[in-house]
């Protein structure tokens, strides 16, 4: 148990100490949502719905954590195949899935980055008065996101990499997600069709709770459906996770690009 | 003639290098399908905030993602020399440098003009826009010198490949930049005094501004001043392009510093 959660530590430790050398990842959890944050900020001044700083800033901050899942887990995989470390990733004795899984926790940890930046960016510019509604429940919808967008990294990195082009299907997913999770706009004003796939994914109850816990409302409920899903994505993951390594394998094309 | 050979084939040569765009399977997702939901995802916030029509959100996307053909396809073109190793094959040979460079823009700044134009076509089948015929000239007219004017901004960025190596950083800053500055999707009246002065020194900032009133029924001589202006600043981005190229390639030959990565 403890070499599991020792694993898991180091790990998890690696991949955010790795990512937050990286300026293309720091952009996209710090830099982008608060241009992003800043253009909804005026969007909604200038419109009818003034006084949605603390809307637009979470919102924003929701956007930079899957940013940071989307490119981040997506390519994890086949990043470690280009640095040439996949073969002794998967060659150690613990299991695939200890390995990756606090990788992509941590992807989705450096999110952390994006909503504490969102938020300063709203007190230092905007004078946001941070004074959540439940600030407990604000923790705890924060984490629970986090770790519910890591597990959906699982399954992103073990399906990516199965494609030849996942880069681009990153550069794809990035505002579409945006779009039908709801992140700055209500889920009402989407055509029906979409709803589906907005309770499947895990922003969309990620920035309910957020939402819930920081303007007002009861975030239980988002944050249940939030963990629920989580151990969806967990099942799923091992499962394709399991599926790359065989056929990785099998095939030998474990250090293949 | 030698110098107009460099320029086209040179050019041609170069776009084609980056097979890893070309190809359908990354330019589609990459060139066309995230810069389609970009106009998606501005026109519902706009919904929602009760800001604008669809049109203003159309049109204002729709030109800026010329932005990501000119300022990505550029920073990668010349970049891409440095990334695999091919830059000091192209500066050792006598070619006329302007031809050289600037060459390598003409096919992204036409990749910027199909990418506008599916953004055009996108937002007509799937949101509340549309466009008289006569105003699709003045419209192409607008695209091609805002699509020229990022291209020269993407030129700059490369250039600065040659001495730095994490330009995608910048590429993606100014794409950013022009979200905010340009008027893109908030009225430019809206932004502070500082930010006007700041987008009025970009690109897109007047081509936007001329294809709104194009769609709301001015001829292409009532906005011809926004025009030549955009115009203009692209010239002044094309003309930094060229002198930083000069002097970082100077430099790099000075420093040794070519082919660091």
């Amino acid at each position: 148990m403890t070499h599991a959660f020792r694993l898991f530590w180091f790990s998890w430790l690696f991949n955010v100490k790795n990512l937050t050398t990286s300026g293309f990842f720091m952009l996209n959890a710090t830099i982008s949502p608060i241009f992003f944050a800043t253009i909804a900020h005026y969007m909604f001044e200038s419109g009818s719905r003034p006084g949605s700083l603390l809307f637009a800033a979470l919102g924003a901050g929701m956007m930079g954590i899957w940013s940071s899942v989307l490119f981040g887990s997506g390519g994890l995989i086949q990043w470690q195949r280009w640095q040439g470390t996949l073969e002794y990733v998967i060659g150690v004795p613990p299991g695939l899935m200890q390995i990756v899984l606090p990788m992509t926790i941590a992807t989705a940890s450096i999110g952390i980055y994006s909503i504490a930046s969102t938020l300063l960016w709203g007190w230092v510019i905007f004078d946001l008065p941070l004074d959540f509604v439940h600030p407990m429940w604000f923790v705890v919808a924060l984490v629970v996101s986090i770790v519910s967008l890591g597990l959906l990294g699982l399954v992103l990195s073990s399906t990516f990499v199965l494609l030849r082009n996942a880069n681009s299907l990153a550069n794809l997913l990035e505002y579409p997600v945006w779009l039908v999770t709801g992140l700055l706009i209500s889920l009402s004003l989407l055509p029906g069709w979409t709803r589906p796939i907005s309770y499947v994914l895990a922003p969309t109850w990620g920035i309910k709770a957020l939402r819930g816990a920081a303007l007002g409302g009861d975030p239980a409920p988002a944050i249940a459906a939030c963990l629920a899903l989580g151990l969806v994505y967990l099942v799923i993951g091992h499962f394709t996770l399991g599926y790359f390594e065989v056929r990785a394998r099998r095939t030998a094309t474990l250090a293949l690009r | 003639m030698n110098s107009i050979r460099v320029f086209f084939i040179g050019g041609f040569l170069a776009y084609r290098a980056l097979f890893a765009w070309i190809h359908w399977s990354i330019y589609v997702p990459t060139m066309l399908g995230g810069p389609i939901f970009q106009i998606l995802f501005f026109a519902y916030i706009g919904r929602y905030a009760g800001l604008k029509s669809d049109e203003f959100f159309v049109i204002g996307n729709a030109v800026a993602i010329s932005s990501v053909a000119g300022i990505f396809g550029m920073a990668f073109t010349i970049g891409g020399e440095r990334w695999m190793q091919t830059l000091s094959s192209i500066l050792v040979t006598p070619a006329n440098r302007l031809a050289l460079f600037l060459g390598r823009t003409l096919p992204n700044i036409a990749n910027g003009i199909i990418v506008s134009t599916v953004g055009f076509i996108v937002g007509w089948l799937v949101l509340d826009f549309s466009l008289a015929p006569s105003e699709i000239p003045a419209i192409a007219v607008i695209v091609a010198v805002c699509s020229f004017s990022c291209t020269a901004l993407g030129a700059v960025i490369g250039a600065f490949g040659l001495r730095g190596r994490d330009i995608i950083f910048f590429a993606n800053l100014f794409v950013l930049t022009f979200l905010l500055f340009c008027g893109v999707n908030v009225p430019l009246d809206s932004l502070p005094n500082w930010m006007q002065e700041v987008g009025n020194l970009l690109p897109l900032t007047h081509g936007i501004e001329a294809a709104r009133e194009v769609a709301d029924g001015a001829s292409l001589g009532d906005v011809s001043d926004l025009i030549l202006t955009e115009f203009a600043i692209g010239l002044c981005y094309a003309a930094i392009a060229y002198v930083l190229l000069r002097v970082f390639e100077v430099e790099s030959r000075r420093r040794a510093t070519l082919e660091t990565i």
